[in-house]
């Protein structure tokens, strides 16, 4: 099991392809992508790493996060998450990944926080179809009708769909296909819409429900292992690596 | 400039399409690419333009209209779509509208669309 990734959701465009489709893609950005700290079986039972992305100022970073990081020896991070991990895939504390983390063609799950729709009609909430136009309703045209029976059982049962607050849940979109990576600039394109509004946070994972392509990098896409392969081989690895990915 | 915008901007140099200048009430001529099995053509498609969309950017399309045996047809085409082969403006028309929809409720005469006498190129005349 791979990390996953935190981004951020720039907003949404569409490519043209050479076959004359085109495919409506969510902009997702890796900024400063870094692991903050390790989970180890020994200290906490199961492994796992933990990401922060994004840039805090240090004074508006509690003591308590600031010494977090300082032990990492990262800069402080505005988005912190937590990635279940396989031993064999632990990633060294530090480390920055970059974009290539993903391969095009592969399915994602996006998970993130939906747009808050606040107090919201059962119409617009569970898509119930409401009351007739005419025919006698009055007032009560989005309303939702019955919830229930009579006397027996006497009470509206719990779970109800009715009325009430909607929006700003995680929601996980699942097998999202990854359209085109750019690592310099650190972009994932994803074919689709991602929850969330433009500037929010979102994770990204590999699709559990696909099979995970073999081209994948393990155990990450590390900015240090990219900068160590292209210092080896300046001309020859470049292209070969960033080619359209 | 946003992300965004860089992206789109740079997609649209990558496709390298050149786009005459043309608005509502021109007559073009429209080359779309159409595969039929394995080979693949260009069927020109002439009409008047009635509509544009979304501008210049990536997103931007226009709406062509034209009798058609007797029939409007009417086609929209995304202006950057890698199926378009060519976009040429074979008649300029002068029209008072952005939006051309009137001309789905005529036939004949008074569908007409009257000639522009003296065209000069706009300032902003590419795309």
């Amino acid at each position: 099991m791979r990390s996953g990734v935190i981004a951020k959701k720039v907003g949404m465009t569409r490519l043209f392809m050479e076959d004359g489709k085109q495919i409506p893609v969510t902009v997702l950005q890796l900024e400063n992508l870094q692991v903050v700290a390790q989970r180890t079986p020994e200290r906490d039972g199961y492994t796992a790493v933990q990401l922060g992305a994004g840039n805090a100022k240090a004074k508006r970073t509690s003591k308590a996060m600031r010494g977090h990081f300082a032990v990492a020896n990262v800069a402080p991070k505005r988005k912190i998450a937590e990635f279940r991990v396989s031993p064999d895939n632990m990633i060294g504390v530090g480390e920055e990944i970059s974009a290539e983390h993903y391969v095009a063609g592969q399915k994602v799950d996006v998970a993130g926080t939906s747009i808050g729709k606040g107090f919201a009609g059962a119409m617009k909430r569970h898509n119930f179809g409401g009351l007739r136009a005419s025919h006698g309703v009055s007032i009560s045209h989005r309303s939702h009708g019955s919830t229930g029976q009579c006397q027996d059982p006497g009470k509206v049962f719990k779970g109800k769909k009715m009325a009430g607050h909607m929006g700003a849940v995680r929601v996980t979109t699942q097998n999202l296909e990854v359209v085109r990576t750019d690592a310099e600039r650190g972009l994932i394109m994803v074919k689709g819409a991602v929850p969330g509004s433009k500037g929010g946070w979102v994770t990204i994972k590999d699709a559990v429900k696909k099979k995970l392509p073999e081209n994948v990098p393990f155990p990450a896409a590390l900015k240090s292992a990219m900068a160590a392969a292209a210092a080896e081989a300046p001309a020859a690895e470049a292209p070969a690596e960033g080619g359209e990915a | 400039m946003n992300l965004i915008a860089q992206i789109e901007a740079e997609q649209i140099a990558a496709l390298g399409k050149e786009i005459p200048d043309f608005k509502a009430g021109d007559t073009i001529r429209v080359g779309y690419k159409v595969t039929e099995g394995t080979r693949s053509r260009v069927q020109n498609y002439e009409g008047v333009c009635i509509s544009r969309k979304n501008g210049k950017g990536i997103a931007g399309s226009f709406t062509v209209r034209k009798i058609s045996f007797g029939e409007g047809v009417e086609r929209v085409f995304p202006l950057y779509s890698t199926n378009i082969d060519s976009i040429t403006v074979v008649r300029r028309g002068r029209v008072r509208r952005a939006k051309l929809y009137y001309l789905r409720a005529r036939r004949g005469k008074s569908a007409r669309i009257a000639e522009v006498a003296n065209y000069k190129p706009g300032s902003g005349a590419e795309a």
